[in-house]
């Protein structure tokens, strides 16, 4: 074959329909020349449930809480919240101060542990396995707590319009605070993993950089927006609920460095920070939470015909561990269903930043590069490889990928 | 860039935008104990304006940020809103603001704003896949969420005709729910 032909051909790798990191559904069409990626083409979708049909036709506004609940499992307190503001605001109901206190307390211990996953899946991608086992071992401590608190691990139904349904007594505090000690007691030790290992550096640095002037045109949101310099954070720019009481600055990554450079290594810093200020939060939130009733219609013969007879629109936005949620609710008086209901999950705008991380990435860096985003398809959705010389399409599953990953950081140990 | 206050905001659109401004109202709503202010605008436009009115918010703040279109079935129109975020990264700073633009189900049509806003791409094609409304020069006009094998014409957040009722499955023994009275 003449080298010009070649030089022309590139080759299109399928990965997925099981996405390659965090075996969710989506497919990357990863155009590579070589071991390069050039091109990168994401099509979402693949699960699209009609949660928002649902909820414009089917669901009463409350039971629509727990289907929110159901976008994503890690998200479970995000979404109703982000839900029962819009739709306070379009009905003008108010909320006890000592419930938005509960709220945001649900909403760290949250975070805590969507980033806490999140580095296990991380360490898992560079073949780091035993960091894996020991990220997740230490997060559930705070899914012990959530459980503790309110009432299950995962989907929680704490939230309630003009208010939260389990209130936090004094009998809870001092396991709660032990909670929160054992992750201070820890986090020096996973920074020293995550921050200061040779491998985890070699592996991150210089990784999946996204600029500061990409994040902003391609609207990226949360830790992958913070890590590129974005200084933007709801809790800080626009800040709802006890977030407004309390002063969060957002984190970016020169506060460790001095430097942005916008790579996987930085948003692992990001995250890290968050998990010790999620921690801080939750501790100024107990120790400033007013007493008082937690909330303000407990009939809920009487709620549900306040919100068929309110009319109005309400959007409301929430900090997930992800990135900006953002609910726009319609109501119309009479109907008892949402008229209009829109939701915007933080996955949905970053991966519009997918083609331009992986640009210039070699194949084995696509599953860290890719996961750093933290992308959940749950609230949006596969990768296919081709040749330019030969045009042939094959696909790369996420055992093979994994594979190619796991090789790489062992080459690099020795 | 010197910021504006949200009734100012709303004056300068109703300057730039003249006869192409339609309402313009501002949301304030107090939040937990210290009554800090959530704040969120409104502004309405007429479709002849609504390029300029995006373009006007490119000037508020170099890179805003478009969160998502969200679309409301009105009967015989159909409601757009670009929910926008200006002046972020600073300490309660932050302003939502909805940018309102209503078209006939005649004229299903929107100019796309991709070159103004990179980003707007995944919305864009959302909106066009799901409210049938046509986006026009988008760069990538491919659905987005919706699969290949959903026929065309069927637009999943419509109340009309065009409505995705027609493909929902009735189990065996059971009656079609008559999906055309409200609630």
């Amino acid at each position: 074959m003449a080298v010009s032909e070649t030089e022309k051909g590139t080759y299109t790798i399928p990965i997925g329909p099981i996405h390659p990191a965090l075996k969710e559904p989506i497919q990357l069409m990863l155009e590579i020349d070589g071991e390069k990626v050039v091109n990168t083409d994401v099509l979402a979708g693949q699960v699209h449930r009609s949660i928002e049909w649902l909820g414009m036709n089917r669901n009463n506004p409350v039971q629509t809480i727990y289907l929110a609940e159901r976008i994503c499992g890690i998200c479970n307190i995000c979404h109703p919240f982000c839900l029962v503001m819009a739709v306070e605001q379009a009905a003008n109901i108010a909320v006890p101060d000592r419930a938005e206190y509960i709220r945001v307390i649900a909403a760290e211990m949250e975070r805590i542990h969507s980033h806490m996953l999140w580095a296990g899946v991380a360490a898992h991608e560079i073949g780091f396995d035993t960091v894996f086992y020991l990220t997740w071992r230490a997060r559930e401590e705070v899914m012990d707590l959530i459980e503790y608190v309110f009432g299950n691990r995962v989907t929680k139904a704490a939230l309630q319009f003009g208010g939260v349904r389990r209130d936090i007594t004094a009998e809870q505090l001092p396991r709660i605070q032990k909670s929160l000690d054992y992750y201070k007691g820890i986090f020096e030790h996973l920074r020293r993993i995550f921050l200061e290992d040779k491998t985890v550096q070699a592996r991150t640095r210089n990784v999946g950089t996204l600029s500061t002037e990409d994040a902003l045109k391609l609207l990226t949101v949360g830790p992958s927006a913070r890590a590129s310099g974005v200084p933007k954070d709801v809790r800080q720019d626009q800040p709802y609920s006890a977030y407004a009481d309390l002063n969060i600055k957002a984190i970016t990554p020169d506060i460790v460095t001095g430097t942005v450079v916008g790579d996987v290594y930085d948003r692992i810093i990001v995250r890290l920070l968050e998990v010790k200020q999620s921690i801080e939060i939750i501790e100024e939130c107990i120790a400033k939470m007013p007493e008082g009733p937690t909330m303000s219609e407990p009939k809920m013969p009487r709620l549900l015909r306040l919100l068929a007879a309110a009319a109005g629109e309400g959007v409301a936005r929430v900090e997930a561990p992800r990135g900006e949620d953002i609910h726009y609710v319609r109501l119309e008086a009479g109907q008892q269903t949402l008229t209009t209901w829109k939701v915007r999950a933080p996955t949905y705008v970053n991966l519009m930043a997918v083609p331009t991380i992986l640009k210039g990435m070699q194949i084995a860096d696509v599953p860290i590069a890719f996961a750093s985003l933290d992308p959940c398809m749950s609230c949006t959705n596969r990768v296919t490889v081709t040749d330019r010389a030969t045009g042939r399409t094959s696909l790369l599953d996420y055992e093979e990928l994994h594979r190619l990953s796991v090789e790489k950081t062992r080459k690099l140990q020795r | 860039m010197e910021r504006l206050s949200p009734q100012a905001i709303i004056d300068s659109f109703r300057k730039e935008l003249g006869k192409g401004f339609v309402s313009g109202t501002v949301y304030e709503r107090e939040v937990a104990v210290k009554k800090n202010k959530f704040r969120s605008l409104w502004v309405e436009v007429k479709k002849s304006a609504f390029r300029r009115a995006v373009e006007h918010i490119c000037r508020l703040q170099e890179h805003p940020h478009l969160a998502v279109i969200s679309s409301g079935d009105l009967g015989t129109e159909v409601e757009l809103i670009y929910h926008f975020t200006i002046y972020y990264g600073h300490h309660l700073e932050e302003l939502s603001l909805g940018l309102r633009v209503k078209l006939p189900k005649t004229d299903l049509t929107i100019p796309t704003i991709t070159d103004l806003i990179p980003g707007a791409i995944f919305t864009e094609r959302e909106t066009q896949e799901m409210m049938g409304v046509k986006v026009v020069d988008i760069p990538d006009g491919r659905r987005l969420f919706i699969s290949e094998d959903v026929p065309e014409g069927v637009y999943p957040w419509r109340k009309d005709e065009t409505g995705p009722e027609k493909l929902l499955r009735v189990l065996p023994g059971r009656k079609p729910k008559q999906w055309d009275q409200k609630g």
